[in-house]
């Protein structure tokens, strides 16, 4: 630019290109158009208004934004909304029942596996990923399955309790109550 | 943080995805797990104008094992399949241990070897794995498939010998030149975190002798590093506690690493000495028990 001032022609619009998309999100289909560009994470919070999906870090390290994809965790920061097209897709909203709270909420309460609460969404979705997978765990077991979600409040001893509540309690349900 | 715009297509066949590649013409990136992808593409350090999201592509999640004990890695198989495949943990024992120490339980759902192998990453794990093993990578072109020895598919850090047209499709890991030993050893502060220092070794056993072997080194140095002369040095002989000592010495001098925040120069390259000893010693007890 030569001067301080230059009239010049106005830029034309990008065009925005979307894409329709299909989803079942807890077990509800939604059709949404959106952008290529949009993360999972955000259409789950922006768009669709489940706010019980946190973002944290956005760098792909802290795992509060972890939700199920075709019941494998993953971090909604770090896949783009369009990938889920055709998928199914579980968040916190997901786990309890109308009227009842979901053995790992349960746990989490009664073993106080929370403080300030932020990473909890992303740790219950890992735990359900994990007792879906290992109904029995180990201590170890745990420890590993939420290696991929950071809590700067518990030092996880009592998440880690928590999880293995709820294991507990998912078998004795399984059993029939015999167990316990 | 938001990616910036770009136009996204979901091929179904590798032929298109190649198509669309060559008609990216250079400014088109392939997104496979995305899990290094999807980061750039938030920090604007990749700005694309074309995403050609292979998911879609069917055939490309295969894990397979010829009779010779060859093994072919589809580009689309994630490091989590890696980790829960039994077939691989009784036939290849150093990806079956690089496997659970890649990224964090969450990032190995989505990410994959191939794709790690591609973004070239100097702190990658797969590629010092690959190169201990001699494994390639298999990219297919508008005019055919070629192979590329993965010590040639690194050229710098991020950087790689792929063509802008160019799919890779496969790695491929050759025959082992007889039971294949060794294993896979990280130093990182936290799950998750980059490596500080990584140390891939594979020795194909003849007997109590080392018929072949491959050492590779992640984190020290601007890419990864074959430790030709170190893997060089086992073969012909058997285990002994000198030819292992010789050995971690010689990886330990190959090492380039950088002093940062992670460590100094000298503490990293100790530990590659003390990886090397500490894998291969693992492997010279094992066999003593089998014996």
């Amino acid at each position: 630019m030569t001067s301080l001032f230059e009239e010049v022609a106005p830029v034309p619009e990008r065009e925005v290109p979307t894409r329709r998309i299909t989803v079942t999100i807890n077990g509800e289909s939604r059709t949404m158009e959106v952008e290529p560009r949009l993360l999972l994470a955000h259409m789950i919070r922006y768009g669709l208004k489940l706010t019980g999906t946190h973002v944290g870090c956005d760098t792909t390290n802290c795992g509060a934004c972890t939700v199920l994809l075709d019941g494998e965790p993953v971090k909604s920061c770090t896949v783009l909304a369009v990938q889920a097209d055709g998928h199914e897709v579980m968040t916190v909203e997901g786990l309890a029942g109308k009227s009842e709270l979901h053995p790992i909420q349960e746990g989490f309460r009664d073993e106080h596996g929370l403080q300030c609460g932020f990473c909890t969404p992303g740790m219950m979705m890992s735990a359900k990923a994990l007792l879906d997978r290992n109904p029995n765990p180990t201590e170890e077991d745990v420890r590993w399955a939420i290696s991929g979600n950071l809590c700067r409040c518990t030092g996880y001893q009592n998440i880690v309790k928590s999880v293995l509540w709820a294991a507990d309690k998912m078998r004795a349900e399984q059993n029939g109550g015999e167990e316990s | 943080m938001y990616p910036s715009r770009f136009r996204y297509e979901a091929p179904s066949t590798v032929e298109e995805a190649v198509a669309l590649l060559e008609a990216g013409a250079g400014e088109a990136k392939v997104l496979a797990g995305g899990q290094s992808l999807i980061p750039l593409l938030k920090l604007r350090f990749a700005d694309p104008q074309t995403i050609v999201d292979i998911n879609n592509i069917p055939g490309l999640d295969y894990l397979s094992f010829g009779d010779d004990g060859s093994i072919r890695i589809g580009a689309l198989v994630r490091h989590a399949d890696l980790t829960r495949s039994e077939e691989l943990a009784a036939k290849q024992p150093v990806i079956a241990a690089a496997a659970p120490l890649v990224a964090d339980p969450i990032v190995r759902n989505r990410g994959t070897l191939v794709g790690s192998l591609c973004h070239a990453d100097p702190q990658g794990d797969w590629a010092a794995v690959m190169v201990a093993l001699r494994g390639s990578l298999v990219a297919q072109g508008p005019s055919g498939r070629r192979t590329i020895p993965v010590d040639d598919l690194v050229h710098g850090p991020f950087q790689n010998a792929l063509a802008h047209n160019e799919l890779a499709i496969e790695a491929t890991v050759p025959a082992p030149a007889g039971s294949p030993r060794g294993g896979y050893l990280k130093l990182e502060r936290r799950v998750g975190d980059f490596a500080t220092v990584a140390v891939a070794v594979s020795v194909d056993m003849d007997g109590a002798n080392v018929a072949r072997a491959g050492i590779g080194l992640a984190a020290v140095g601007p890419k990864t590093i074959a430790a030709d002369e170190a893997a060089e040095a086992l073969v012909g002989g058997p285990l002994t506690e000198e030819r292992i000592d010789r050995a971690a010495e010689l990886a330990a001098g190959t090492a380039n690493p950088r002093s940062d925040h992670r460590g100094s120069a000298d503490y990293k390259r100790h530990i590659v000495s003390t990886f090397v000893s500490r894998i291969l010693g693992k492997v010279a007890s094992s066999m003593e028990r089998a014996a």
